[in-house]
């Protein structure tokens, strides 16, 4: 099953509509409650990275029997130093995006700790892609 | 998965019922349908929160108390009071003459069911300070609310409190200070005054619990219409008895909103009326809100202030509560039930709490994505209108109940008149169709 997301560039107030459609779904497919919690803990996250840093995105999720993917990509700043962002507390979010509640540096840990895998691909000027797989199965794991 | 069958307090009753569909637009959890003219319950969406109840124009629904006779059959009879129950009388009724007509009624002792809350804030803390891996932690004081959550936010079960709401551990003390006393327990019948239909289902098919302390359950109603009239009728008090609570302050608030969060430590925060809480949820269960540790959830508008069998406003209910005043406790007086703190402690846990998801199409994930896809392309034929005249609360609920196989799409007034402009439906089987929701009755012009 496949599910799109245009991701709206600075609106926060929308920042979580794609992952809370997401979970609405994955409850209707009865995916273990656990993993629904760590799949959308890690697409908000990352939803939120898309409004906070980049001008906007696309979401791609794929749901299979085994796994959920799913794949952001913008065409924002771009990343500089990957593994500098992958600090706990490190952020550059603008004074605006922090006096919003976010921009706290945690947003990548969160989702490395909930995903079975992250990928991160990004080209500073050019944009950023970031890749998060959840399995649903044990044996994958 | 909890197998068990909830129980529901509510019922709607078919001869009462006249199909009108207001309940079913109320439903926190799309648990109503429309078929054959009246209004059905899908028993494993209900939470019991009452607001069917409380939309209901002719009083179709009914909440399910015991019958009021069957304290006779006790010879200790206990009524456990809600501090809600007294806070209903205007303050020129004292709390002794609310108690005095409660015992002219039937009852042996009356206590007040917020008895236990120091206690239990006790261990409380003590829980906060022992399990700060499972942040936020929800009270497990309304049972609305855990059925809400078990429901339709299955992922949150394990934040849930596993100890005991008030009204189970005083009751174990109402029994076990009457056995102590040398009174045999089958002579003992606690009856719960409830202000809603949740806390009876709480009773009669616990959640995290065997079977429940409580013999019987007589609605708050019921019995303020009984107290009420004796204290109208009789006007001198026979027994000149001063204010006779002492309970604290944390006790008598402990129903209202902030009763629980304000006294919790650490940084909590405290929401009531079902769709609040349902909002509220929802940025929990993503992880959107770091930082909180106790959760304070109640599905009535102003708590139990707001319970569906109050009577007085709960406004008021609320301003007598938290203006009442404490009498001061001296030194060296010790609440009865302190001296209980050791049996109660050791029984105030109650076991984990599992998620009964609703939400799901299927067990299976496979037969789910099918089913999802049908409910797809059912939704693109739909006006998303959501009037609900198809028996359904919204045309996504519509279409969910079309690829489970519980509806028809010919239900939709919107496909059948484009159907029958095609000539694909004939007016006759239309009509019918519109029959078998909303039954003939609705058909004819003239009603008496």
């Amino acid at each position: 099953m496949h599910f799109d997301y245009t991701i709206e560039a600075g609106d926060f107030s929308k920042a979580g509509d794609a992952s809370s459609h997401l979970k609405k779904v994955l409850k209707q497919l009865n995916v273990d409650p656990q993993l629904i919690k760590r799949i959308v803990i890690a697409f908000y996250e990352a939803e939120v990275n898309v409004v906070a840093h980049a001008n906007g995105g696309t979401a791609k999720c794929c749901i299979d029997l085994d796994r959920v993917s799913i794949e952001l990509a913008d065409s924002g700043p771009g990343i500089p130093d990957i593994e500098k962002a992958m600090q706990a507390g490190f952020s550059t979010a603008s004074a605006k995006v922090r006096e919003m509640g976010f921009g706290a540096g945690m947003g990548l840990q969160n989702i490395k700790n909930n995903a079975d895998h992250l990928t991160i691909k990004s080209e500073v000027g050019i944009g950023t892609t970031v890749e998060i797989i959840v399995y649903l199965t044990q044996a994958q794991q | 998965m909890d197998n068990r069958q909830f129980h529901h307090a509510l019922t709607i009753s078919s001869e009462l019922c006249i199909g009108c569909s207001h309940c079913m637009n109320v439903c926190p959890t799309e648990a109503i349908r429309v078929r054959g003219g009246i209004a059905i319950l899908y028993e494993n969406r209900c939470v019991d929160c009452g607001e069917c109840f409380k939309a209901c124009p002719v009083h179709a629904i009914s909440i399910g108390q015991d019958d009021f006779s069957r304290i006779d059959s006790y010879k200790q009879r206990v009524a456990l009071v809600p501090e809600v129950f007294f806070g209903q009388f205007a303050r020129n009724i004292s709390r002794s003459q609310i108690k005095e007509a409660i015992i002219a009624n039937g009852f042996t002792d009356v206590v007040e069911v917020e008895t236990s809350v120091d206690l239990l804030l006790s261990q409380m803390k003590e829980y906060v300070k022992a399990n700060d891996s499972k942040l936020p932690l929800i009270s497990s004081f309304c049972p609305a609310i855990i059925r809400l959550i078990q429901v339709k936010f299955p992922a949150l079960t394990q934040n849930i409190m596993l100890l005991k709401p008030p009204l189970d551990i005083t009751a174990l003390y109402c029994r076990r200070r009457l056995v102590d006393k040398g009174i045999s327990p089958s002579e003992i019948g606690v009856f719960y005054i409830t202000p809603c239909a949740a806390k009876i289902a709480a009773i009669k098919s616990p959640v995290g619990e065997e079977y429940s302390m409580i013999t019987g359950v007589i609605n708050m109603d019921t019995l303020y219409n009984k107290v009420y009239k004796h204290i109208r009728n009789d006007r001198k008090l026979h027994y000149d008895k001063p204010e006779s609570t002492t309970l604290s302050e944390a006790a008598r608030c402990w129903t209202l909103t902030h009763g629980e969060a304000d006294h919790v430590p650490g940084r909590n925060l405290a929401v009531d009326e079902i769709h609040n809480v349902i909002e509220f949820l929802e940025k929990i269960e993503n992880d959107e809100i770091p930082g909180l540790d106790f959760l304070e959830l109640r599905a009535c508008d102003e708590s139990c202030a707001g319970g569906v069998l109050l009577t007085t406003n709960r406004f008021l209910v609320t301003e007598r509560l938290r203006k009442a005043i404490t009498p001061n406790k001296s030194e060296n007086t010790e609440a009865e039930i302190d001296s209980y703190s050791d049996y109660l402690a050791k029984r105030i846990a109650i076991q984990a709490i599992h998620p009964r998801s609703m939400m799901k199409l299927d067990e299976n994930m496979e037969e789910a994505m099918r089913k999802m896809d049908k409910a797809a392309q059912m939704l693109r034929c739909l006006p998303l209108t959501d009037c609900s005249a198809c028996g359904s609360p919204s045309c996504q609920a519509f279409a969910n109940d079309i690829a489970l196989g519980e509806a028809d799409i010919r239900q939709c007034i919107f496909i059948q008149k484009s159907r029958e402009q095609t000539g694909e439906l004939d007016p006759d089987e239309s009509l019918e169709m519109m029959k078998s929701v909303w039954g003939s009755s609705k058909f004819y012009s003239n009603r008496k």
